[in-house]
């Protein structure tokens, strides 16, 4: 029911390539994260399988028809904006109803999809305030509840979370997934944080200047990066990367490793602290050796050094090699 | 959001208003400039015909017209520089915490909305009249003969009606102005030991700067047009001692019955008015919110 | 400055404003005392205050004429026609300049204000002899067309600066909720852009009202507003002062009012946006 495909979708504005071209197929029910820094074109991606942009070239096929010169509005998709986009003349009840209003449904029926989204979404005392009396949670809900009325193909979500703090962000962030494993519909997920495309993704796709780096689930990019682009931008703190003799001992132009696969205690690498912070649950340490720069190491629990001792490393865990492209080995 | 769908509505919409203001420029203007170089008089209408730069040879031969333009340049120049100057001290005054402030400004804006004719009338009437008026009072009260406001001094009288009404504009735009400064900067200012003088001239007059510039830009269109206000008091006169560039073009138009020349006139202010608008543009195109 | 100052400076500060801006509503005021004293008491020499006689009378008068309340409705009718005209051009322009900007719309804002540059007499001539031609001298339409021309520029440039404040996210939305351009308009946009569409409304009727050029010129008896018909009449023949000063009284006291409450409208249209 909500299987998109993008084939060779280019898009660009003026003489600017922000997409060169891209190939991608996302599955019916599968929740797909579009992640990767600002200006990677992940917005654009999202958008431009919105209808809210025409493509330059290449074809959007939902649900095997060909979409790419529909108009939003006769894609079946329904969209949840960064910054909610609510009408702030209209009630919480009128704007949720407002896409079924606009596809004609009669009123008996519009009535029952709202009190189903409200139930779902915990809305339903809010029903007849206006979004300007809303928290920011709230509204997010809101914007989520006009989205689930329409029964669309897919959701498409656009950084949904950065305007929440944190700690309304990681509840948001379970309330989203809960939502995707009740309705089991096609979720598009656009961020710039890996936490949130680690955790709620069944499928990462990371861009980067408008090309896909790489597509997998979460922990396959975790475990087998194709490159150090990916390498370095999932996982936190990022993976150490190492280049010159370290990296030309195990035949590789850099190698990687993740701070949190190297051990303190006895081992090869010798270095100095510098900066240590401890959070009592885990512990980050920089440690600057000699011959390989400065590494990022993570502990848990406490660990007891602190800036100016003298310690000793050991990798303990994978040890990623790249070639001189930045390639896996 | 732009695409070919509402690409091409959005130029639908805009059409109108193009095309609308294509015509009301255009066309007049080419049909004015059709007839500076006709011999054109509503008297004597079948005596039209090709006359060449005559017209425009009249106006630069004219004294009248010379004049007219020096009375252009004092009242747009006298204007701005009493406005500005008295709205810059006015604005300030208000800024500061007074007591009724809201009242203040509904006192200190009123001339604004007052039709030129109705400002004129008063003004010239009840105030400047030399028997009857307010200021022939005053004289009378100080034992000196009242003044002739109008015969004597007509483009003082007249800058000085036009100020009055547009002194409320530049105040209104500076004390906007004033009051959108964040009292932080002030705050900073003050404890990086500015005195009062200093940071009027280092941090309020720089940040007034940008709203000067678009009361002079902004009244300096609306001045060269003024009009009604000469009509009501002093139809141009004693002579012509009071006639403004656009006057002496109605004048011409409308008194003289001469098309032609008053068309020449026409062209000869809209180049005028083009190099001030070019000048305008430079300034005011930075700072719009396009 | 929220900090406290000395209630002297506060008191000579107060006293400083309030004479000053006295001093500038003054004609107005004294504009208002003599429409309603008697003709004898207006032009009396020293000026009477409190020991003028009172009356109602100039007002009566001047209304009883019969072409006053023809003046005060020609002036309602062409300054709201003009305006609603203008919205009715503009609001589609603005929609479309602010929302589905093109490479060439800050050009074109840029043309469009430098239009109410040119100067009208430029244009005085051609247009005089064609609404003569027309048969649109001294008619109420013929003034309604002008003054929205002259106005339109305005009108365009204050909508789209309100229409710029909308979240475009908020129209993407609309789209996406199925809603066509006509919908978009209707239920979207319109009810958000209300206020702005009031303040424009509001500044253009003023603008309108006191226009003191093309309603002089184009007019003669029929359809001239108020500002052509005080122009005309202020030489002391016509009115006394008292009566001037009624005349005059009703013909600014609806703008005056308008006026008060349209400050920040004043603003934002007259310096195109720049300052706000």
């Amino acid at each position: 029911m909500g299987k998109i495909e993008l084939t060779k979708v280019r898009k660009s504005f003026g003489e600017v390539d922000v997409i060169p071209g891209i190939d991608l197929v996302i599955e019916d029910g599968e929740f797909v994260v579009f992640v990767g820094p600002s200006g990677c074109g992940k917005s654009t991606l999202l958008r431009l399988i919105a209808g809210l942009e025409d493509t330059t070239s290449g074809t959007i096929e939902i649900d095997g028809k060909d979409a790419t010169a529909l108009p939003p509005a006769k894609r079946g998709l329904a969209m949840v904006f960064q910054s909610y986009a609510l009408y702030p003349h209209m009630t919480v009840r009128k704007n949720i109803a407002f896409p079924l209003k606009m596809a004609g449904m009669e009123a008996a029926e519009q009535a029952k999809r709202i009190e189903r989204a409200a139930s779902v979404l915990n809305l339903t005392a809010y029903l007849d305030r206006r979004p300007g009396q809303l928290s920011g949670g709230q509204r997010q809900r809101v914007a989520i509840g006009r989205a689930i009325v329409r029964e669309p193909a897919a959701f498409l979500f656009d950084e949904p979370l950065s305007n929440l703090d944190a700690a309304l962000r990681v509840g948001m962030r379970q309330e989203i997934s809960e939502l995707h494993q009740s309705l089991k519909t096609t979720m598009i997920y656009v961020t710039h944080d890996q936490v949130e495309a680690m955790t709620m993704a069944d499928k990462i796709v990371v861009l980067n200047a408008g090309r896909i780096e790489q597509v997998g689930a979460p922990l396959e990019l975790y475990h087998t990066p194709k490159n150090i682009f990916v390498a370095g931008f999932i996982g936190s703190p990022r993976m150490n990367l190492i280049t010159g003799n370290e990296a030309a001992k195990h035949n590789a132009h850099t190698i990687g490793i993740r701070p949190e696969h190297i051990t303190v205690g006895d081992g090869p690498w010798e270095g100095v602290v510098g900066l240590s912070e401890h959070l009592g649950s885990d512990s980050f340490i920089k440690v600057d050796v000699a011959g390989l720069g400065t590494l990022n190491v993570r502990g848990t629990g406490e660990l007891n050094v602190h800036h100016g001792d003298r310690i000793k490393l050991a990798p303990a865990g994978k040890i990623h090699r790249f070639d001189a492209n930045g390639l896996a080995i | 959001m732009s695409t070919h769908s509402s690409r091409l509505a959005a130029r639908l919409m805009v059409a109108p208003s193009v095309a609308l203001l294509l015509v009301w420029m255009i066309v007049p203007l080419a049909m004015t400039l059709y007839y500076s170089f006709r011999l054109y008089r509503l008297i004597s209408p079948e005596r039209a015909g090709w006359t060449g730069f005559t017209n425009y040879v009249w106006f630069f031969q004219s004294p009248d017209f010379w004049l007219a333009m020096l009375n252009t340049l004092a009242l747009v120049g006298g204007v701005l520089v009493i406005t500005v100057v008295l709205g810059i001290l006015i604005a300030l005054l208000i800024d500061q915490p007074v007591k009724g402030q809201g009242v203040l400004r509904i006192l200190v804006i009123a001339p604004f909305f007052v039709m030129p004719p109705v400002a004129a009338s008063i003004l010239e009437n009840l105030f400047m009249h030399p028997q009857n008026g307010l200021f022939a009072a005053v004289s009378m009260g100080l034992g000196t003969q009242p003044i002739l406001f109008l015969q004597d001094y007509p483009m003082w009288s007249v800058i000085g009606i036009v100020s009055w009404e547009w002194l409320p504009f530049s105040t209104l735009i500076l004390l906007t102005a004033l009051q959108s400064l964040s009292s932080e900067q002030l705050e900073a200012a003050e404890m990086d030991g500015a005195g009062a003088f200093s940071r009027f001239r280092y941090i309020i007059l720089p940040h007034a700067t940008r709203a000067i510039t678009v009361v002079i830009l902004i009244q300096t269109i609306f001045l060269l047009g003024i009009f009604g206000e000469i009509y009501t008091t002093t139809q141009g006169g004693p002579g012509s001692a009071s006639t403004t560039l656009p006057y002496l073009i109605f004048k011409q138009a409308i008194v003289a019955k001469d098309i032609g020349r008053a068309a020449a006139g026409g062209i000869i202010a809209v180049i005028l008015a083009n190099i001030v608008a070019y000048f305008l543009m430079r300034g005011i195109g930075r700072h719009l919110d396009a | 400055m929220a900090r406290a100052q000395s209630p002297r400076r506060t008191a000579l500060m107060t006293l400083a404003a309030w004479s000053v801006a006295l001093i500038i509503f003054f004609p107005v005021l004294w504009m208002i005392l003599t429409s309603f004293k008697t003709e004898v008491s207006a032009v009396a020499m020293p000026p009477e205050f409190l020991s003028a006689d009172w009356t109602l009378d100039n007002y009566v008068e001047v209304w009883a004429r019969s072409d006053y309340p023809r003046f005060f409705w020609n002036s309602v009718v062409i300054s709201v026609g003009s305006t609603l005209l203008g919205l009715v051009i503009a609001v589609p322009a603005a929609w479309a300049m602010a929302f589905v900007p093109g490479k060439k719309t800050k050009d074109l804002l840029m043309w469009m204000l430098s239009t109410k540059m040119m100067p009208a007499v430029a244009v005085m001539i051609p247009l005089y002899l064609l609404f003569l031609k027309l048969g649109l001298i001294d008619t109420k339409i013929g003034l309604v067309i002008a003054l929205m021309l002259m106005n339109l520029p305005i009108i365009i440039w204050m909508l789209y600066t309100y229409f710029k404040e909308i979240p475009a996210e908020i129209l993407e939305a609309a789209r996406m909720d199925g809603a066509g351009l006509w919908n978009e308009i209707v239920h979207v946009l319109t009810p958000m852009a209300l206020p702005g569409i009031a303040s424009t409304m509001l500044l253009n009727v003023i603008l309108a009202w006191n226009e003191a050029f093309w309603t002089i010129i184009l007019t003669t008896t029929k359809a001239a507003p108020l500002s052509a018909f005080i122009a005309s009449f202020s030489a002391p023949q016509g009115l006394f002062y008292a009566k001037l000063s009624a005349a005059s009284a009703m013909a600014i006291m609806p703008i005056l009012i308008l006026g008060w409450f349209s400050q920040k409208q004043l603003v934002r249209g007259l310096t195109f946006g720049a300052v706000k």
